[in-house]
């Protein structure tokens, strides 16, 4: 089986770590890789950077070329307009064939509309691939007096600050009462939302978008809301989510929900045809306490290593660890580790909580009634992952995860040392008998105080 | 901008200009009294005879009286080399001191009005424009708009800024006589200070430690939620002020040796030369103790501060040159090339620089000792073309001069000695490293694109693994550019400090190495 040819459909963050983990474990595999999107591999999470000019394009780029070659990974710019499995064949939308051995397909998502009128219009769009970024910059070449964006979450929230960027004034519009709802617990959720409105944003809680209204050019000239009211913009975000990138797969055999249905190996209905990343729907959920489909930038990488080992030395199910992720709101970052409820019963579980005065800094932790961690997050401070990956699997209880915190902190040397003021308040709160540390000489004599 | 802004600017444009036009301003008469009291000894009676016809007329700009000196001087010396009559040519060049001398202008009957509309206006200037610098206002954080920028993405302003700063260096280095016209405005300062008449060296000293206060206003402003950055600022403003420029004025007023006691060997290539050990050990206690304190700080301080706290404790903390790329050069860091080619360039540079200037010292002593019978004028030879070479072409034109061409560290990176031995330590034998986050990384790239060194950082990062890199300086942008907390720098135990098989975490499928 030295020789395979192992063809992966998209470039992105699992198909990429695929081909690499593959050819680690694999001298022999020939491997394509195949985008329509964009000649080379690039972090879909710096397309917000770019706008902004904090980056140039080839910034985003991990490899150079010459890793590919090196590599001997081949890289096929051109779209797939249809599979012909009887064959092992695909088609391109030039017409040209290509065969494989082993198909991957890591086609990733495409940003979900939601069939609002006048969602086709000139001026709305959303973000996701290369092109929506070269669409955006191209939406906003023209002055705008205001822009719109639709949705609580992470995507939304990174155009309104890339608006921002450009002086536009935005309005945003999230259908739940507080943003990210889903995720965030309410005093999170107004701490990021007051942090929304200090960067002059026009965030409007509890408010779904109606319609988009087009001028006589078929551009966008306003939205009409939940309330009847209707705003003027020249441009409207739609962040609404986004959906397994799988409509060319629809009249294939390949069986298809939400997106291309596989087990616990990424074997999809088809034989030597598997799907990993965005755009993976599992029949069963990976672990208790995660989703069908699992769409962030993490679980896309591990998804692609774990496929190279159960092809190469497997076989290997996925099984994922304890759950991370991380996002940055404005200039406040976020990190998340384990689980952690946005709403819970008072008698389901013990929730512990400190925020900072200043309004930018706070920390989550929820234990189970035997007082064992579940998870925590943290809001404007760095806390260490594989600490709280430890803390979380060998289930430590709460006392020793604020105990041991110190350890835990990552924020750069000589700034505040919030951990301190986490500790002191969990000892208030919840009781505990360890000892408080002190600030060094040197912390206090340099270091910024909490 | 708002009015303030504008201000700073059209304060700082009217300053530079002004120092800009100074040098054209003026003229020379040349006295004889001039000769005499400029001229060594042994010359005085040849080169008064020589610049006889220059004596009492009038030159109405620096070109024409450097013209004049040199009509006069060439073709003596170039009889005397034809002739091989090597040890009569008069090898000392005296075009600055006369120039110097013999200069009439403004700057020289009002040196503080001069300095005040110069130097004054552009730092008053600078000082304004960033005063109010990064608003809070403005979506996109610090680092944002850089590359939309034409002085930070060399477009036509930073090409602009980048061949001025080229051309004041080739100017200082090797025309100086046509600066005296700024070197008088920092007359009475100096004699304030040291007691002496103001060189070309002591306005660059002047310059050169106001830019890096006023681009440091500009550093505080930046990071002012960040404490390390705001203490590493404060750290080089203050060894640049003290250390760099005030204390060795000082020094000369109490008639001890110049000595800057922050200067390491061999980034201070002259320290063991021989007109520098014989100045210092003439130079009493103090000057003893200076040559035993500078052998100090090159086999115990760097050994010793790297290993605890990597080579950032002077790179980016101490060092003048780092001061200046972390001030003035901040602005341009991102234009570093981070490509495998450019770290190929870079470790056969760097390293090779490192041999020629151990070379070059090690050469020198051994003559010292043997009295210099050994190689008798080489040496000499062998400085010159180092300090050519490497301490002006290299250090100056190109460090300073490319900033906005090829980012702020070009020297460091490419051609600093004593960042070649502070990298091998702390690449071999130190507690530093830049941690990296478990699997938190999202490739994003925002740590490369802003390292001013040009280290692909993200390359480690995105595979869980700490960086650790002889050439890093330890600035700490990549963690402050981070948007995910990924990066942070720390000193901590050896062991576990590189990782050869990392494991990302959060897949518990299996563990790889990747």
């Amino acid at each position: 089986m030295g020789s395979r040819h192992y063809v992966i459909i998209g470039n992105g963050i699992s198909g990429i770590t695929f081909a690499r983990q593959l050819r680690k474990a694999d001298a022999q595999a020939r491997i394509t890789v195949i985008s329509g999107e964009s000649p080379y591999f690039f972090s879909r999470t710096a397309l917000m950077y770019v706008f902004m000019g904090q980056m140039k394009w080839e910034h985003t780029q991990p490899y150079e070329p010459q890793f590919w070659v090196k590599n001997r990974i081949e890289l096929h710019q051109g779209w797939v307009e249809g599979l012909d499995f009887s064959a092992k064949n695909l088609i391109f939308d030039s017409g040209e064939r290509m065969s494989y051995d082993v198909l991957v397909l890591a086609t990733g998502s495409k940003p979900a509309f939601f069939g609002w009128p006048g969602q086709e219009l000139k001026g709305v769009q959303g973000l996701y691939s290369k092109q929506d970024l070269e669409l955006m910059e191209e939406n906003t070449q023209k002055p705008i007096k205001r822009a719109v964006v639709v949705g609580g979450g992470l995507i939304g929230i990174e155009m309104a600050e890339m608006l921002g960027y450009k002086k536009i004034p935005v309005t945003f519009l999230v259908r739940e009462t507080r943003f990210w709802e889903q995720v965030l617990p309410e005093a999170e959720a107004e701490l990021v939302g007051k942090h929304i409105l200090e960067h002059q944003i026009d965030l409007k809680l509890g408010t779904e978008l109606k319609e988009i209204l087009s001028d006589e050019e078929g551009r966008v000239r306003g939205v009409v809301i939940s309330s009847g009211e209707e705003l003027a913009c020249e441009f409207v975000g739609l962040t609404t989510g986004v959906t397994p990138n799988v409509a060319f797969l629809r009249n294939t055999d390949l069986a298809i929900g939400k997106g291309i249905k596989v087990n616990e190996y990424f074997e999809t209905s088809v034989e030597d045809v598997y799907a990993i990343g965005d755009c993976a729907e599992f029949e069963q959920v990976p672990a208790p306490d995660r989703r069908n489909i699992e769409q962030v930038w993490y679980t896309g990488r591990m998804h692609g290593e774990t496929l190279a080992q159960h092809l190469c030395n497997g076989p290997v199910a996925y099984q994922p660890g304890v759950w991370f992720n991380s996002a940055k709101f404005f200039d406040i970052e976020y990190q998340t580790y384990g689980q952690l409820a946005s709403q819970w019963a008072p008698d389901s579980l013990r929730s512990f909580y400190w925020a900072h005065d200043g309004g930018r800094v706070a920390f989550r932790m929820q234990l189970d009634l035997e007082g064992k961690i579940l998870g925590a997050h943290n809001f404007g401070f760095r806390l260490r992952h594989a600490f709280f990956d430890r803390a979380i699997r060998e289930r430590w209880s709460g006392e020793q995860v604020i105990a041991k915190l110190g350890e835990a902190n990552f924020d750069p040397e000589f700034f505040a040392p919030y951990y301190m003021a986490i500790q002191q308040a969990f000892q208030t709160q919840f009781g505990g008998n360890f000892p408080l540390p002190k600030r060094s000489f040197i912390q206090k004599l340099f270091g910024a105080g909490v | 901008m708002k009015k303030l802004e504008l201000l700073g600017l059209a304060l700082f444009i009217f300053g530079m200009t002004v120092f800009t036009a100074l040098p054209f301003l003026g003229s020379y008469t040349l006295s004889e009294a001039n000769v005499l009291a400029q001229v060594k000894e042994i010359h005085r009676e040849k080169v008064s005879e020589l610049l006889k016809p220059m004596v009492g007329k009038d030159y109405g700009s620096t070109r024409a009286f450097l013209a004049g000196y040199a009509s006069q001087m060439d073709p003596y010396n170039e009889a005397l080399k034809a002739a091989q009559q090597w040890d009569q040519v008069i090898w000392d060049d005296y075009g600055f001191a006369l120039a110097k001398a013999a200069y009439q202008g403004p700057s020289r009957s009002q040196p503080w009005l001069w300095l005040v509309l110069s130097i004054g206006a552009a730092v008053l200037g600078g000082f304004l424009y960033h005063l109010r610098g990064f608003s809070k206002d403005t979506a996109g954080g610090v680092h944002a708009g850089v590359f939309h920028s034409p002085v930070k993405n060399r477009g036509l302003l930073g090409l602009l800024t980048g061949s001025y700063l080229i051309l004041f260096y080739v100017v200082l280095y090797w025309f100086p006589a046509y600066l005296v016209g700024l070197v008088w405005m920092v007359e009475p300062l100096s004699r304030m200070l040291s007691g002496g008449p103001a060189s070309q060296w002591f306005l660059y000293g002047l310059v050169y430690t106001l830019a890096i206060l006023v681009m440091g206003i500009r550093m505080f402003r930046k990071y002012r939620d960040n404490r390390y950055q705001q203490l590493r600022t404060a750290s080089i403003i203050f060894f640049q002020t003290a250390f760099a420029f005030l204390i060795p004025e000082v020094l000369v007023l109490f008639n001890q040796p110049y000595f800057d006691f922050k200067n390491i060997w061999p980034l201070d290539y002259d320290f063991f030369y021989d007109y520098q050990l014989s100045s210092l050990l003439s130079g009493g206690g103090l000057g003893v103790f200076m040559l035993v304190w500078g052998i100090l700080l090159i086999v115990i301080a760097v050994p010793v501060f790297t290993y605890f706290y990597g080579k950032r404790w002077y790179c980016s903390w101490v060092c003048g040159c780092g001061g200046l790329a972390e001030t003035v050069g901040d602005p341009f860091r991102h234009l570093s090339d981070k490509s495998l080619t450019a770290w190929q360039w870079e470790r056969w540079l760097i390293h090779g620089v490192l041999a020629l200037a151990v070379l070059v010292t090690g050469l020198t002593l051994v003559n010292y000792f043997a009295g210099f019978k050994l190689l008798g004028d080489l040496t000499n030879q062998l400085h010159s073309f180092y300090g050519f070479a490497i301490g002006s072409a290299f250090a100056g034109v190109v460090g300073t001069g490319f900033y906005p061409l090829m980012g702020n560290r070009v020297w460091c990176r490419f051609g600093c000695p004593l960042a070649a031995y502070l990298g091998i330590v702390q690449r071999f034998k130190s507690r530093f490293r830049i941690t990296t986050n478990g699997g938190q990384c999202i490739s994003c790239g925002n740590c490369s694109t802003h390292c001013e060194m040009g280290i692909d950082v993200r390359a480690y990062a995105q595979q869980g693994q700490n960086i650790v890199r002889s050439s890093c300086v330890g600035c700490g942008v990549c963690a402050s550019v981070c948007p995910r907390g990924v990066l942070k720098l720390e000193n901590d135990n050896e062991e576990g400090r590189i990782h050869d098989f990392p494991i990302l975490i959060g897949n518990n499928s299996i563990k790889l190495k990747l």
